[in-house]
């Protein structure tokens, strides 16, 4: 079985977002970028899997979209153990044309899993897991919190309003994992980074392909007006603030 | 024309967002001009169905068969596509749920239509198609142009009024064309907690973070949110020692929520836990260490011992609930 993790490659999710060019972007250079933190979950999963001989896992592939500035974030991937990886050399539009560009790759050599992390956290559309499979025309799952692998069957456990459903679903399929996934991201280790720059890194060309929203511009949020302190003698005053000003209780 | 929403049943009830979701149909369609159409799937009373009409849906499409008692991304999508292909809708909306994520992006490919997920508000404007929506975790907002004919938008659950409306739906069978071959998720077993206020329909949240030292010092937050009718949630190090289960963990990789009042007990707010929380109407801070940014994010805050404060939390809420 080969599984194919989707990376998406953001602003650490410490950054203070910093408006430019008239407010159609945000500030890009001297931010820290990192792998998406439910990617990253995801790829810890894959490698788990990996590791378990009853999964028969034979590969674990990274794939992301982005100049070669998104290289550090994808050797990030090798170091932490994918066997190689694919950058796709476009600048992401929207998720449409994300999706687009990564089913175009992937139609070409398939893979039985792949893996997207259920949003980014930098545009947070939770939408590129869904439209890859669309574009695939294979069988997804959203909201998984749990995938095990055992004698070829996936079993997955996907997050329902108040619990969870066990499902099954066959090969290929595209899930659209959550927390829960995995415990802790893993964290590369010394031999794993010197490994990772001898581990094929493969570029491929866009696709001409197009994008059905357009970003044109953003705003930042208003500042918050100043907390109401209350005394901790006086508990009461704020119950009555809740009830009496706020109006929530 | 028509603006197509997907209205999700549980075990065939609807609840307060399905009717938000209504409600945003019904304006986004006055705005454009048309009605609203309401899709149900699976088993649904019509007594029930009828009651989308009091939020704005003018005609609801029933859609009944086997196996659409459990969620199919792809059978699902197939059912909303050709309801959206008869009712020549412009637009689908649907919640920003997990059954709403995980159906939008599929819809907006079959459609070709363009997605803007996690929104608000109605669109600013309507040529082009302009509409807000959160990124960066709450951090910013950008504006979205959709340029296709059709839109799929996602609306965040608590951030859109009711608007009640007189009934005037009509409830229509609808006969989805399904493929048999199409069903491939099977569900083998269901787990599920009955009788608790779900994280993300509750109004009011009680939450604790590693300020409550303990897994054992958590009654009384749990008693707190029993008394206000809430949720109970928690910090990412509390989910994460595993003090409390991971579907409490709230803030950036865990549950985004929009609650009317949310009570941060022991919590230092760091930036990933606000931006899970940042959409709460009001947000209460009690913590011991007054630097802590939680309070530049809280409406009301109390400097204080979490473990002395909550018992008279709790007698406070008591009497106030008895007046």
């Amino acid at each position: 079985m080969n599984i194919l993790i989707c990376l998406s490659n953001v602003p650490d999710t410490t950054t203070k977002i910093k408006l430019v060019d008239d407010n159609k972007n945000y500030e890009k250079t001297g931010i820290q970028w990192i792998i998406n933190p439910w990617d990253e979950l995801a790829l810890t999963r894959a490698l788990e899997l990996k590791e378990n001989a009853d999964a028969k896992v034979e590969k674990v592939t990274v794939i992301t979209l982005g100049g070669k500035e998104a290289e550090p974030t994808i050797r990030k991937a090798l170091a932490i153990g994918a066997d190689d990886a694919i950058r796709i050399d476009a600048e992401p539009q929207d998720a449409f044309f994300v999706a687009s560009q990564l089913a175009e790759v992937i139609k070409k050599n398939m893979y039985d899993l792949i893996l997207c992390g259920i949003e980014s956290s930098d545009y947070n559309g939770s939408a590129v897991g869904g439209m890859l499979a669309e574009l695939l025309d294979i069988p997804s799952v959203s909201a998984v919190s749990m995938i095990n692998i055992n004698g070829g069957e996936i079993s997955i456990n996907r997050e329902i309003d108040g619990g969870k459903e066990m499902v099954s679903v066959p090969a290929p399929l595209v899930t659209v994992v959550q927390k829960g996934i995995a415990k802790e991201p893993r964290i590369a280790s010394m031999r794993g980074i010197m490994m990772a720059k001898t581990k094929p890194l493969n570029v491929v060309p866009a696709a001409p392909v197009e994008s059905l929203t357009e970003y044109a511009g953003f705003e930042l949020p208003k500042p918050k007006a100043a907390c109401k302190m209350v005394s901790p003698d006086n508990v009461k005053e704020l119950v009555d603030l809740l009830h009496n000003e706020a109006k929530v209780i | 024309m028509s603006v197509l929403v997907y209205t999700e049943n549980w075990e065939g009830k609807f609840k307060k967002l399905s009717f938000e979701l209504v409600s945003y149909a019904g304006k986004l369609a006055e705005m454009l001009g048309t009605s609203a159409v309401a899709v149900s799937v699976g088993n649904v009373a019509n007594d029930e169905l009828q009651k989308l009409g009091n939020y704005g849906a003018a005609k609801i499409l029933s859609v009944k068969g086997t196996g659409l008692d459990k969620l199919d991304n792809q059978v699902f999508t197939s059912v909303l596509a050709q309801a959206a292909a008869q009712e020549n809708a412009v637009a689908v909306v649907l919640s920003n749920n997990n059954t709403g994520k995980a159906l939008a992006p599929r819809l907006s490919v079959k459609l070709r239509a363009g997605l803007v997920s996690g929104v608000t508000q109605l669109p600013s404007s309507l040529n082009p198609f302009t509409i807000t929506k959160k990124v960066f975790s709450g951090k910013a907002f950008a504006n979205v142009v959709v340029k296709t004919e059709i839109k799929v938008l996602t609306l965040a659950q608590n951030s859109f009024e009711l608007v009640q409306v007189e009934n005037k739906a009509v409830i229509q069978d609808f006969n989805a064309n399904i493929d048999a071959g199409l069903f491939k998720t099977t569900v083998k077993d269901v787990e599920k907690q009955a009788g608790k206020v779900l994280l993300t329909d509750a109004e009011i949240v009680v939450s604790g973070g590693r300020g409550m030292k303990s897994p054992d010092n958590w009654g009384p937050i749990e008693e707190l949110a029993s008394l206000l009718g809430g949720a109970t949630a928690c910090s990412r190090p509390v989910s994460d020692e595993g003090w409390r289960p991971h579907s409490e963990h709230t803030g950036q990789t865990g549950k985004i929520i929009a609650p009317n009042l949310y009570i941060a007990i022991g919590i230092s707010g760091a930036i990933q836990h606000l931006a899970g929380v940042s959409s709460s109407k009001y947000i209460v801070a009690i913590n011991n260490d007054k630097e802590a940014p939680i309070f530049q994010a809280a409406d009301y805050g109390i400097v204080g011992d979490a473990q002395k404060i909550l018992p008279e939390l709790v007698k406070a809420v008591h009497e106030v609930k008895a007046s």
